[in-house]
């Protein structure tokens, strides 16, 4: 490099001027926890288990999402429903029905693969905790409780989503399926942020 | 005897009070002047900086301390205890003891804005922050392994090739004021400032003070990237927060000698008198963080060989020269 080039106040000049000029532009960032990106309605986040419209269980324990799962995250365990408590319109129900969300790779194969629909995925996706344990989610978590509409797709339940699947609860808001499904392209989440300097 | 409020002891206690004051304000400043550089950093890279503390981010400070003072105080096996425990002492006491000889405001009649006016304000400032290099050397030397050592060798060349042009930048002010007194000096500036007649000199004091407080992009010392923080890499917990706050209260007295040597102190800009000294020697200190953040996040660092041939090569001689000039004019117009 040359001596001339060594001591380009110039250069300098421009850089400083660069510098200064984003200070006053608008920043991309996304104030998660307040200001929620959009999902798409499909986005494929944490499973639910549906019900029919007479509150019986949709599963009928017939183990294909296990057999599809490529990650082997599910496992069923099907048990013969008994005439006096029919837990499903089938001769079987899911006795036990568990997904280790830690290994789940979110691909939908599950869903592609139940005859009767009742694995799908939500698009909830704010599933962190403390233990590795509690990422295994069993009928209790993923079953929706029978008072939350039955039949409907997870977001257009009456009373939203039920408080009992834990913290993920809040992400209602994110999705609204009405004005539906702008957010996967960056510049239009820009667009749509109200402050330039954002905070 | 009752000898709490004469004359004679009332001194000793506006001594005291404002003492405790200052100490007080410094820190309080050095605090909000790093949210400040997060802040603006942040800016500059698309960033919106802390925001999450408080409104706007203002506790960030607060949190920062809390989450310093509570952690792990650890000592190498390696490390002489008595230098390594000495040096962020070393580093903090200086930086805070040049604030007792620097003058905020325009003296009033009996009273000044300063802890103490000293008739050769200028050169205990420059005697002060020369002893501040000891904290950053011996703290390197003295943590027994080889990254701190590698910061501390660098930062006595640094601070001795950089020290060198910046006290001859400096005296060509001294030259046009014809005092070192800090008030006097400013009062000197009252019509035109030095910046326009010392230009060479001013440009040549900037990029000393940076180089002399280990800022980006002559901040060898602590070089993040390659020396892991240098001389404070083994320091942890308060210990790691003491060299922290030397430094940036190092930055705040630079600004605040470049402020009275060269942007006329508490002189007001354009005439607007009304507006108080202190506010305006605030902005222009202000100004100067500025000036330091905005270098940091623009300019990456500079090889180590091309800045000790910068401060020798080039800035010692401009300095040198612009000094030689300086004095052949003050001494042809007489």
């Amino acid at each position: 490099m040359s001596r001339k080039k060594l001591y380009n106040v110039g250069a300098l000049l421009t850089g400083l001027a660069i510098t200064f000029k984003f200070m006053f532009k608008r920043k991309p960032t996304i104030q998660y926890p307040s200001r929620k990106k959009k999902h798409a309605p499909r986005f494929h986040g944490l499973h639910e288990l549906r019900r029919y419209g007479d509150g019986k269980e949709r599963c009928i324990g017939c183990e294909l999402c296990s057999s599809v799962c490529p990650a082997n995250a599910i496992t069923v365990i099907g048990a013969e429903n008994s005439p006096g408590d029919r837990r499903s319109p089938g001769e079987r129900y899911a006795a036990r029905y568990e997904i280790d969300e830690l290994r789940c790779i979110f691909c939908g194969m599950c869903e592609e693969a139940c005859p009767t629909d009742a694995i799908v995925l939500t698009p909830r996706f704010e599933m962190s905790d403390y233990r590795r344990g509690s990422f295994i989610y069993s009928k209790d978590r993923l079953l929706v409780p029978p008072e939350a509409g039955v039949g409907l797709a997870p977001d257009d339940r009456p009373n939203g989503i039920p408080s009992d699947l834990g913290s993920v609860a809040e992400i209602k808001s994110t999705v609204n399926t009405d004005e539906g499904y702008d957010a996967t392209w960056r510049g239009t989440i820009l667009k749509t942020q109200t402050k330039g300097l954002a905070g | 005897m009752n000898g709490w409020l004469t004359p004679q002891s009332s001194i000793w206690w506006a001594v005291l009070i404002k003492c405790g004051l200052l100490l007080f304000v410094v820190i309080t400043t050095f605090a909000y002047a790093m949210l400040f550089e997060r802040k603006i950093m942040g800016w500059m890279q698309l960033r919106p900086g802390p925001n999450r503390v408080g409104p706007w981010g203002l506790l960030q400070p607060l949190v920062d301390a809390v989450k310093l003072i509570l952690k792990e105080d650890l000592t190498p096996k390696t490390a002489d205890p008595l230098i390594y425990r000495l040096a962020p002492f070393i580093s903090l006491v200086t930086a805070f003891s040049v604030y007792a000889v620097i003058p905020f405001s325009e003296p009033g009649p009996g009273n000044v804005w300063a802890v103490g006016d000293v008739n050769a304000g200028i050169l205990v400032i420059l005697a002060i922050t020369s002893i501040g290099v000891y904290g950053i050397s011996l703290g390197g030397w003295a943590s027994g392994s080889k990254y701190p050592l590698l910061g501390s060798v660098r930062s006595t060349a640094q601070m001795i090739s950089y020290e060198l042009a910046m006290a001859l930048s400096l005296i060509g002010v001294l030259i046009l004021a014809g005092t070192t007194s800090l008030v006097g000096i400013v009062n000197s500036q009252a019509k035109l400032w030095f910046f326009i007649p010392q230009f060479v000199g001013f440009v040549i004091y900037v990029i000393t003070a940076v180089a002399e407080t280990n800022r980006a992009p002559f901040d060898l010392v602590e070089a993040d990237a390659e020396l892991v923080g240098g001389f404070n890499t083994e320091y942890s917990g308060l210990r790691f927060g003491l060299f922290f706050i030397a430094e940036y209260i190092n930055m705040l007295t630079v600004s605040c000698i470049a402020t009275l040597l060269f942007l006329g102190g508490w002189n007001a800009v354009g005439g607007l008198t009304m507006i108080p000294g202190i506010v305006w020697f605030l902005l222009k200190v202000a100004f100067f963080m500025f000036v330091y953040i905005w270098l940091r996040s623009t300019f990456p660092r500079i090889r180590y060989d091309r800045l000790m041939a910068f401060g020798w090569k080039v800035l010692l001689p401009v300095a040198t020269l612009n000094l030689v000039i300086t004095a052949f004019v003050v001494a042809v117009r007489g």
